[in-house]
């Protein structure tokens, strides 16, 4: 984005989509226990087409949980996932070809360029001509500069921007965001929230994800799910939210639930 | 110099050893195995004082044929191992990729790696010894498919066992597979071991390969009893190799550990 200051048009169109009815994501009653150890409590919620629902918490609240059980790295104790309509641990593959996840703390193949990176990528999800594909993404992330450096060799920031290039490489109908814009400086962190907010609107994509930037959620959230202790503690919109717990904003809020839990 | 750092230093490393079995391994394991071997070659050797009957084509041989096994067994875990480094492997099994694809590829990283270390091993062994492999004649395919498929199960089995126990198994890629020289009768004879170790080795499948590699040399012939068993043994340690892999990959999602593979 910093490389690539001129805007692209459509940069992330690839395919047109039917519409879907009822929710993208669907958890009901998901109950994740560790040796004795309550990591998610009973938790619903849903996440409806073209959405983007920011999971709020503190750590260890559940929220990554949440998230590797909606990818399939971590099986349920209990309760359901559906994903457009269908059951997680019925249809994983169909579903997760459809699904993307990025992590700022998760990397890429470092021997590998960025170039090479996507194309591996691209092959995984089965993208049909994965040349114009990955121009597109490594223009809309700024990374056209550095297509053909190794991993190794990229910034934190570039290194963050090129997993969410990776999220975007088949068009998902859902996207996972796990603290996407962590290390991304003040401008770039910025160009991806607006391009979340893009693809959401334009494409009907999906969107959930986690980030510990309370302004970031108000921002570009339509709803919030507030987890606390694995709990869901609230859900709705970030002002219904910082309503309910008499805050001032999202953060105030934040702060207001965590410290009269330890005083 | 100062002695309390020298000594914060040996304490940092000793804490190491104090939990980790695999660690461990260095200090009881490799020794043990360097004894147990050389003892053997040391008593075959002592047996034939006389002369040993086609000494340079029993352990050249040996070596190339033991060497396509153990490239084998490295050629799937270091290149699972390769993907944990990278702190990877998370981005692979978020997307539609089963584990029997991603085996199925490891597979055919350590077929491509064989074939080339293979190649170079014969032609040095021929450039500097005058030593030709391909003296074993025909036998010389079913010989290497039969280490080959062994290789891929010790992999597979080795690969579960660093999916459980996380990073600190590392050292069983390297380890495990040089469990089986010494049963395996590379270097020497079946006959050269006590009783137990050859009943051990009655059921190792490359025992076969490596008395049969010397039978072949000595008297030529097609050695298809021998054969026979390697090809059932190994059809025997694939199937348990697999379901050990299922098993655990199962058991890794309810744990929570695939999440966590590479911290």
């Amino acid at each position: 984005m910093t490389a690539d200051k001129a805007p692209h048009p459509d940069p992330l169109a690839r395919s047109t989509r039917p519409a879907v009815s009822g929710p993208a994501v669907e958890l009901r009653n998901l109950t994740k226990v560790f040796n004795g150890f309550t990591a998610v409590d009973d938790a619903s919620f849903e996440v409806m087409p073209g959405e983007i629902l920011g999971l709020l918490g503190p750590n260890g609240a559940g929220k990554t949980t949440i998230i590797h059980m909606l990818v399939g790295l971590t099986t349920p104790t209990s309760g359901s996932i559906r994903m457009f309509g269908l059951d997680l641990a019925g249809h994983r593959e169909s579903i997760l070809d459809q699904v993307n996840f990025s992590s700022s703390y998760v990397s890429m193949p470092y021997s590998l360029t960025v170039a090479e990176c996507l194309k591996v990528f691209a092959r995984l999800y089965n993208v049909r001509r994965p040349g114009p594909r990955i121009d597109e993404l490594l223009a809309t992330f700024g990374m056209s500069e550095v297509r053909n450096k190794q991993v190794r060799h990229l910034s934190t920031g570039q290194q963050t921007r090129l997993n969410l290039a990776k999220a975007f490489i088949n068009d998902p109908r859902i996207l996972l965001l796990d603290e996407p814009t962590a290390s991304l400086d003040p401008d770039i962190a910025d160009r991806t929230r607006s391009l979340l907010v893009q693809v959401a609107e334009q494409k009907g994509t999906s969107i959930l994800y986690t980030s510990h930037n309370m302004r970031e959620m108000e921002k570009i959230s339509a709803r919030v799910v507030f987890m606390h202790k694995g709990k869901v503690i609230a859900t709705g919109r970030p002002a219904e939210v910082v309503r309910k717990f008499a805050g001032h904003d999202l953060e105030d809020a934040f702060l207001k639930v965590i410290r009269e839990e330890r005083t | 110099m100062k002695l309390h750092r020298v000594a914060a230093v040996f304490l940092r490393q000793t804490y190491l050893y104090k939990r980790s079995l695999p660690r461990l391994m260095e200090i009881l394991y490799w020794p043990l195995l360097d004894l147990v071997l050389w003892g053997f070659i040391s008593v075959y050797l002592a047996r034939y004082q006389e002369g040993l009957p086609n000494f340079v084509a029993f352990f050249l041989g040996a070596l190339i044929l033991w060497d396509i096994l153990h490239r084998s067994q490295l050629g799937i875990s270091v290149s699972f191992l390769e993907d944990i480094w990278a702190r990877n492997f998370l981005n692979l099994f978020v997307s539609p990729l089963k584990p029997s694809e991603y085996i199925m590829a490891l597979m055919c990283v350590s077929a491509f790696k064989i074939v080339l270390a293979g190649a170079v091993m014969a032609l040095l062994a021929w450039v500097f010894y005058s030593f030709n492999i391909f003296l074993i004649g025909i036998s010389l395919v079913p010989f290497v498919l039969s280490l080959v498929a062994l290789g891929w199960a010790i992999g597979v089995f080795t690969t579960a066992l660093i999916l459980r126990f996380g990073q600190q198994a590392e050292i069983l890629a390297w380890g495990v597979a040089m469990l089986f020289q010494p049963m395996s009768a590379v270097f020497y004879p079946v006959s050269v071991l006590p009783p137990f170790l050859r009943t051990l080795a009655r059921g190792v499948p490359s025992s076969y390969v490596f008395e049969g590699m010397r039978e072949v040399i000595t008297n030529g012939g097609f050695p298809v009893q021998k054969l026979l068993w390697a090809a059932g043994l190994n059809a025997l340690y694939l199937v348990a190799a697999f379901f050990f892999f299922y098993r655990v990959f199962r058991t890794v999602k309810k744990k929570g550990l695939l999440a966590r593979v590479g911290e």
